[in-house]
């Protein structure tokens, strides 16, 4: 299985009496890579949640070029999924994929040249290009196979084109649905629930578009069957409870229609926007509305004005967009106006990467404001964590007058997974606006000197007419230069920060409560951070972990857990110095954003592994991060 | 309209207010403007408008940027929002779209709305959102102590370009004139109070933006920008039609008039151009313009079907 070719041509010659070869995986990893614009995300989506739906453990990962329409068959505008089915619940998108379908050889070289392929992985690739009338593609075509050549990949070529012209005279739109067809019988899937989604995924065009999509699927189900020499079974646990399958910007859009907040303001930013596209359906279906501003600054704004007239808002961005709200919200902080605002990290600085995950805005999120402005800073660790999260961001705002920043990154935003159902509870809502008076002598800032909190003014209350300044003030909101004024509203807005923090508990241990190396994160990375401590653990290292969704106030009895350690580091998609490279001295040295903040509060030597690939951290990445960096090894 | 807009949002309007208000019920602290300052007229003229419109000083909402006339919700005692530089439109704007029921203000100075804020300023014509917009225009950033602003003369020194300011002013009028869904669009000057009073009357009767620049002077750095204006009514063209602003009482001073019909806005785009004149009046009004708060108004939704309908849509995602 050393070459392509003689193994594409044995298959064809090969007998079919003995059928099919089943491999028994508890997990197993398919991609699915075309040009943009030939659908194997849809494919992809498809595959993923029909998986969803007969009971498998299922993550998707969406492989996004940051164009719309990248020049074809290139390496860079590879664009597809990757889903990880499991017979447990899968938590990330695992190492490599044991599955490929490929529609060019370009985008196939582009996930190789990633890493992104096991070593025996079996790859499907589209052959219309061996054959191709233009010989640059066919030199093209060449140059990979010979340089795959001295892979151990299985490459079986499958006539995509070829199969999908007897149905339809464009394939680059039908394509897609003869993989998904290829893929149903390779997994064995239900196939009437596949023919549901496709009616589904097409109900607003023609009927016959539908129908000639779902004999494109059936063709490449009969096809596979004829052809394929191979079917993958990951048995089927029910989890038992009733499921339901989204990704995370969709559970950060519900998450806010659950919490009551009514308008979302924003800016078009990638990877948050999509947020903001569902919102933009049904919102209006819950008296909410979005309001697309003129620019970030304003969306900030408007989210301000709106939460301060009544009920809570929230704004949704992304890092440059952080950038440009920091002003607002050092006001709302000063003027102690509730706001949540959402961001959905991506590669920085500046522009960086704009569809790709990274976890680098913590301490933009953390110090982001001139002056001292103490705010909330919230982290979900999965899709399901994004929703609540929301519910409990929009709480903290209004019950501490403050800013909550949400952190996701992504990865969440565009990763699907299944998770139980949630039962709603009304008091996630938002009450009616209070209108009621302002009981005489009751100042807008009349903080409770312990907690540093005070009742919330709305215009409309009567009694309660006052001007909210961003200048340094007083309890009755009235500009204050003194110096006695300025230490206390400082000391007012930061107590309150304090008071949540001695509500929270300490963060849950993954393994043994002691060991000799602890890993501490945030974020998207707790499900691969948790496999590569379970493969640790197996191997009789004494790793464990702890995930923080609280990063200010930090969760309590961080110092307590660390000193049960050797070794602390934290795992985390940003940036740090490495010691070793060139003119990086322990001095000098940069950490991760998270490593920074621990080093800071509890004075314990924390150590960091971070990386910033511009996409999701690998189980075995963090496994062999780790082993490099446990007590007594040389690095 | 806002009656039944405010029904619509379950907001209780109190219909048997019996309250009343006299313009010192709205005094708030005392104004810290220099002597002279024109922003001194024109808070009287507001303090004017509010008791003739007896609005209840809890349902009134001021919002201001950064400079000297950014103070103004201080000086009032209603519900004001001071907040940042060059941002006042986007919170008036936010708390309009959520609290219809609200009368809402902004007040911001020309470096506020014309350099910093210039983009709120296009947008916030073009969402033409029920409010009255003041833009108390000095030519000059006071506060921070004489630096050029966008309407500085050119030519005028300051401390940032001592030398004279090197590029012609924008031009507020010709600006809010030529954005798609301007409504309103209104001059006056601090030093004709019936002038200024009447404006910005007819800019808060007006349903949608009412932009008002008010020409102002800053007797510390642009004390000399206004003076021949101030001096000599002639050079002063007032704008007057049955549907502008009318003020009889000035007849005998401002001679110089024009009958301009404030639905004419291709003359409104022409009276704005620079002149030997100061124009004063109603450029540009036009009701039937849609207003975005009403466009985007959602009727409110109980707890209870709330649940309901997210129940339906997870429904939708169910596996």
């Amino acid at each position: 299985m050393s070459s392509s070719a003689p193994v594409a041509t044995k298959k064809r010659n090969m007998s079919k009496q003995d059928g099919p070869v089943i491999i028994r995986r508890p997990e197993h990893t398919v991609e699915i890579v075309s040009d943009s614009g030939e659908g194997a995300q849809k494919c992809g989506q498809i595959f993923g949640m029909v998986s969803a739906r007969m009971g498998n453990g299922v993550w998707t990962v969406e492989l996004i070029p940051a164009e719309i329409q990248p020049p074809p068959r290139t390496p860079t505008g590879a664009s597809g999924n990757r889903v990880r089915i499991g017979t447990k619940p899968v938590t990330n998108w695992g190492d490599a994929a044991n599955l490929v379908v490929a529609f060019n050889e370009q985008v196939l070289l582009a996930r190789h040249q990633l890493d992104a392929l096991q070593d025996d992985a079996i790859i499907l690739l589209e052959n219309m290009w061996a054959t191709h009338d233009d010989e640059d593609i066919r030199r093209e075509w060449a140059a990979v196979m010979e340089e795959l050549s001295t892979t151990n990949y299985r490459i079986i070529e499958v006539p995509m084109e070829e199969q999908s012209l007897t149905i339809t005279d464009n394939p680059r739109k039908g394509k897609n649905m003869f993989v998904l067809g290829m893929l149903a019988w390779i997994y064995n899937r239900d196939v009437e629930i596949i023919r549901d989604m496709i009616r589904l995924q097409f109900r607003k065009k023609a009927k016959e578009v539908a129908e000639k999509n779902i004999e494109l699927m059936d063709l490449g189900y009969r096809w596979a069957g004829e052809h394929l020499d191979f079917r993958v079974e990951v048995p089927i646990e029910h989890p038992g409870v009733p499921m339901v399958v989204m990704n995370g910007n969709q559970t950060l859009a519900m998450g806010a229609i659950a919490s009551g907040m009514e308008l979302c303001a924003m800016y078009p930013i990638t990877p948050a926007t999509s947020v903001s596209h569902y919102l933009g359906e049904i919102f209006e279906d819950f008296g909410g509305i979005v309001h697309q501003a003129e620019d970030e600054i304003a969306a900030a704004g408007v989210a301000i004005g709106s939460s301060y007239a009544g009920k809570v808002a929230f704004t949704v961005t992304s890092g440059p967009g952080l950038a440009l709200k920091t002003e607002f919200i050092g006001l709302a902080t000063m003027v102690e106006v509730p706001l949540v605002v959402l961001d959905v990290q991506r590669g920085g600085p500046s522009t960086g990467l704009p569809t790709k995950v990274e976890q680098a805005d913590l301490l933009a999120a953390m110090y982001g404001q001139p002056g001292d402005a103490p705010k909330v800073i919230l982290a979900p660790a999965t899709i399901e964590e994004c929703f609540h999260t929301v519910i409990t961001a929009r709480r903290i705002a209004e019950a501490l007058r403050c800013v909550v920043i949400v952190l996701t990154d992504a990865n969440l935003a565009t990763g699907v997974q299944p998770f139980p159902r949630p039962n709603f509870d009304a008091r996630w809502q938002a009450g009616p606006i209070d209108l009621s008076p302002v009981p005489e002598g009751v100042k807008p800032y009349d903080w409770d000197p312990d907690l540093g909190l005070s009742r919330r003014f709305i215009p409309g209350q009567p009694g309660g007419m006052h001007t909210l300044t961003g200048l340094s003030h007083d309890e009755r909101s009235k500009v204050a230069y003194d110096p006695e004024s300025h230490e206390r509203g400082c000391a007012m807005r930061s107590r309150k920060i304090a008071v949540l923090q001695q509500t929270l508990k300490p963060p849950e241990i993954y393994g043994d409560p002691s060991g000799d190396l602890l890993v501490v994160a945030w974020g998207s990375t707790k499900g691969a951070i948790e496999e590569a401590v379970d493969r640790l653990r197996a191997e009789g290292h004494r790793v464990s972990s702890i995930h923080l969704r609280f990063l200010s106030p930090l969760e309590p009895g961080l110092k307590d857990i660390f000193s049960r350690f050797k070794k602390v580091i934290t795992v985390e998609i940003n940036y740090s110095d490495r010691l070793g490279e060139p003119h990086i001295t322990p001095e000098n040295r940069r950490y991760g954003q998270l490593a920074w903040l621990l080093r800071a509060s509890t004075l314990v030597d924390v150590d960091c592994w971070t990386r910033v690939p511009g996409q999701p951290l690998r189980p075995k990445g963090i496994e062999e991060g780790i082993k490099s960096m446990l007590p007594g090894r040389q690095r | 309209m806002i009656q039944a807009s405010c029904s619509l949002l379950g907001y209780g309007i109190d219909d048997d207010d019996d309250r009343s208000w006299r313009m010192d019920d709205y005094a708030g602290a005392i104004a810290r403007w220099c002597p002279g300052c024109g922003d001194h007229a024109i808070l009287t003229a507001v303090e004017r408008l509010l008791e003739t419109e007896q609005l209840p000083p809890e349902r009134t909402v001021f919002v201001s940027g950064i400079g000297c006339s950014s103070r103004f919700p201080h000086y009032l005692t209603t519900y004001g929002f001071h907040g940042i530089h060059g941002r006042a439109l986007p919170i008036a704007t936010g708390v309009k779209l959520r609290r219809p029921d609200l009368h809402v203000f902004v007040v911001m100075g020309d470096g506020d709305c014309c350099s910093i804020g210039a983009g709120h300023w296009i947008h916030a014509v073009r969402y033409n959102v029920n409010m009255v917009a003041l833009m108390l225009d000095n030519g000059i950033y006071g506060l921070t102590k004489n630096q050029t602003s966008p309407t500085t003369p050119q030519h005028y020194a300051s401390n940032t370009q001592p030398k004279g300011s090197f590029l012609m002013p924008l031009n507020p009028m010709s600006t809010t004139l030529g954005v798609s869904n301007a409504s309103f669009v209104a001059q006056t000057a601090d030093w004709i109070p019936a002038h200024l009073y009447a404006t910005i009357h007819a800019a808060y009767q007006h349903r949608g933006f009412s932009f008002v620049r008010v020409l102002q002077r800053c007797p510390q750095y642009t004390s000399d920008i206004f003076e021949e204006a101030v001096r000599n009514p002639k050079m002063t063209e007032m704008l007057v039609h049955p549907d502008g602003v009318e003020t009889p009482e000035l007849d005998k001073i401002y001679t110089n008039k024009r009958v301009h019909d404030p639905r004419d806005l291709d003359t409104a785009r022409h009276l704005a151009e620079p002149s030997d004149h100061v124009r004063l009046g109603i450029f540009y009004r036009n009701e039937t313009k849609e207003r975005y708060e009403e466009l985007r108004a959602q009727r409110v939704h109980t707890a209870q079907e709330r649940i309901a309908r997210l129940n339906e849509e997870f429904d939708k995602y169910a596996v």
